[in-house]
């Protein structure tokens, strides 16, 4: 018997374990160093309604266990990446979640219907938490209301389930989660990246162009686990976590939070075979710590709590 | 194919200020290698690190399966790369990149253009151009007399003219003004360096063919992540990724 498997809103998961949306691209690299059908799902990299260039280079910043990114939610637009990107995915018996970004809800709307309609799209996230775009992004995912109306709209045009993902950069990440289940969203993925920023010592300004990026890495782990935590309390639908995760003990953390399945983001740069590698590791994990499934460890991390953690 | 592999560190010296020369050995082959590509290197092997370090190729021995890298120590990467010990093992990607296709090129004599620590990959390049017959002409330009190194290596090989910013060794400028006071000729020029200075080569180039090795902050190194994109000139969202279809680039085909 799979003692890895997961019944998720649309996604039959062989295992919990997917690479995070921009960190894996659309597969394609990271086919040259491992079979894709061993993963439990695929996250694809952010479409727009429009191809984006993204922001000016320096993109990226190594942090104390971690690193930022400004990309800019460069994409070649959603036709392209329905007609360039997602069919070389269908050799694989892996779901695809397409990640949906935008500037307006209108944008969203668009980019949703177009590639929900796609038959090799299982699910969708909704990116309402990019940090590193002028428009739209973190706005629709810091207030409650504009949370509420973009999900709620993204579903009526969407067909498939549509999972949000959520932003750290709130102070009360309860109160969207809250919002986003109240206007339909089948489940949620969290944490994006929390916005930080180096300085060059010597140049005396900001290392990336786009001078603030979004945070990720081993550093961002416990803020994940807390904010899924506090959300499995008060939310029911359910959660793909995320957040500087870079073993199997890291995921059945995770698991223990509330989440019912985890992505792997930033540790694919350090170890192209860290997805294969934590899939591998992780019956182990599960049986040293007392659990006979991924199923079975879902929110026991919950049963012993007694203080009130709601951060009010 | 890009494969994930352990070097060896056989010997590290430190060859010219904060500038360190790494010989490594490989259990792969290193047949396919080419001049201009770069190896991915894991620092550490905790969490420390999330980001790979990418480092040129400054020299192989292939039937040997020794690789030559040389570094600089900017940041807490590559100090903590500078301070492996001999017999430690690196955790690498490679080969990385497309290199100077100098197989595919109609070529008698070239000039090679190297500023700081982007003249290690120039000096395997032209090892090989050497051994095809072509002659060279290399210009190293450094900041001043402490960073120099390789000097000797290239004058082996070919006539080569040494700039210092300040003055400090060989003559004071940029490499573009020996490149205006020698005016050279040659078929094509291969170049690598900071983006400002392969701007500058390739404006004081420009009716001239030639190929620029590209520095750019990566992440993933593969092709993934999108973070060491540079403009292209088709339209104003085409891009090629410096790690994948670079570093090297036909002067003409990305915007600097």
């Amino acid at each position: 018997m799979n003692n890895l498997a997961v019944e998720l809103p649309g996604l039959s998961l062989k295992n919990p374990i997917m690479p995070a949306s921009g960190c894996f691209g659309f597969g394609r690299e990271y086919s040259k160093f491992y079979d894709l059908n061993k993963l439990g799902a695929i996250m694809i990299k952010a479409a727009t309604k429009e191809a984006r260039f993204g922001n000016a280079t320096p993109r990226v910043a190594e942090t104390a266990s971690g690193m930022l990114n400004a990309i800019g939610l460069q994409n070649p637009g959603v036709e392209k990446i329905l007609a360039e990107e997602v069919p070389f995915l269908m050799q694989y018996a892996t779901p695809v979640i397409a990640n949906v970004a935008g500037s307006t809800i209108e944008e969203y709307e668009a980019v949703a219907e177009a590639i929900s309609r796609s038959s090799n799209i299982a699910a969708i996230e909704l990116n309402i938490s990019c940090p590193n775009v002028k428009e739209g992004g973190v706005q629709f995912g810091t207030d409650p209301t504009l949370a509420s109306e973009v999900t709620r709209r993204v579903k009526a045009k969407s067909n498939v389930p549509v999972y949000v993902k959520l932003s750290p950069n709130v102070t009360d990440i309860v109160e969207i989660a809250k919002a986003v289940e109240a206007a339909g969203a089948d489940g949620l993925s969290m944490i994006n990246t929390l916005t930080g920023m180096q300085i060059d010592l010597h140049k005396r300004k900001p290392v990336l162009a786009n001078k603030i990026g979004g945070m990720s890495g081993p550093a961002l782990k416990p803020i994940a686990i807390r904010m899924i935590y506090q959300v499995r309390q008060q939310v029911s639908i359910p959660i793909i976590g995320m957040g500087g995760i870079t073993s199997a003990e890291d995921v059945l953390e995770f698991l223990l939070a509330g989440a019912s399945a985890v992505a792997v983001g930033t540790a694919n740069f350090q170890n192209p075979f860290i997805c294969p590698e934590i899939i591998d590791a992780l019956p182990g994990v599960l049986e040293k710590c007392g659990f006979s499934s991924v199923e079975d460890a879902i929110g026991k991390g919950h049963e012993h709590a007694t203080a009130d953690i709601s951060g009010a | 194919m890009i494969t994930k592999s352990l070097l060896t560190i056989e010997q590290v010296n430190e060859i010219a200020l904060d500038t360190f020369e790494m010989k490594l050995k490989a259990t792969v082959s290193l047949d396919e290698v080419e001049p201009g590509q770069f190896i991915h290197i894991r620092i550490g092997n905790d969490n420390a690190h999330q980001l790979r370090r990418p480092i040129s190729i400054a020299d192989l021995d292939k039937p040997k399966q020794m690789m030559t890298i040389v570094f600089k120590v900017v940041g807490t990467g590559t100090e903590t790369l500078a301070q492996a010990n001999v017999g430690d093992k690196l955790d690498i990607l490679l080969p990385c990149g497309t290199g100077y296709p100098i197989d595919k090129l109609e070529v008698q004599k070239a000039l090679l253009i190297g500023g700081g620590i982007g003249v290690p990959p120039l000096y395997y390049l032209a090892k090989q151009l050497v051994q095809k017959g072509v002659e060279v002409i290399v210009i190293l330009g450094f900041q001043s007399k402490e960073y120099v190194f390789y000097e000797e290596k290239f004058a082996s090989l070919g006539v080569c003219h040494v700039v210092t910013n300040d003055g400090s060794y060989g003559s004071k400028g940029f490499v573009t003004n020996v490149i205006q006071e020698q005016s050279p000729t040659f078929d094509y020029y291969f170049s690598c360096g900071p983006t400002p200075m392969l701007r500058a080569v390739s404006q004081t180039l420009s009716d001239k063919k030639g190929y620029l090795s590209l520095e750019e902050r990566m992440g993933c190194g593969v092709g993934t992540c999108f973070a060491c994109v540079i403009p292209t000139p088709e339209s104003s969202t085409s891009y090629k990724k410096v790690c994948q279809d670079g570093p090297v680039f036909e002067a003409d085909e990305v915007i600097l």
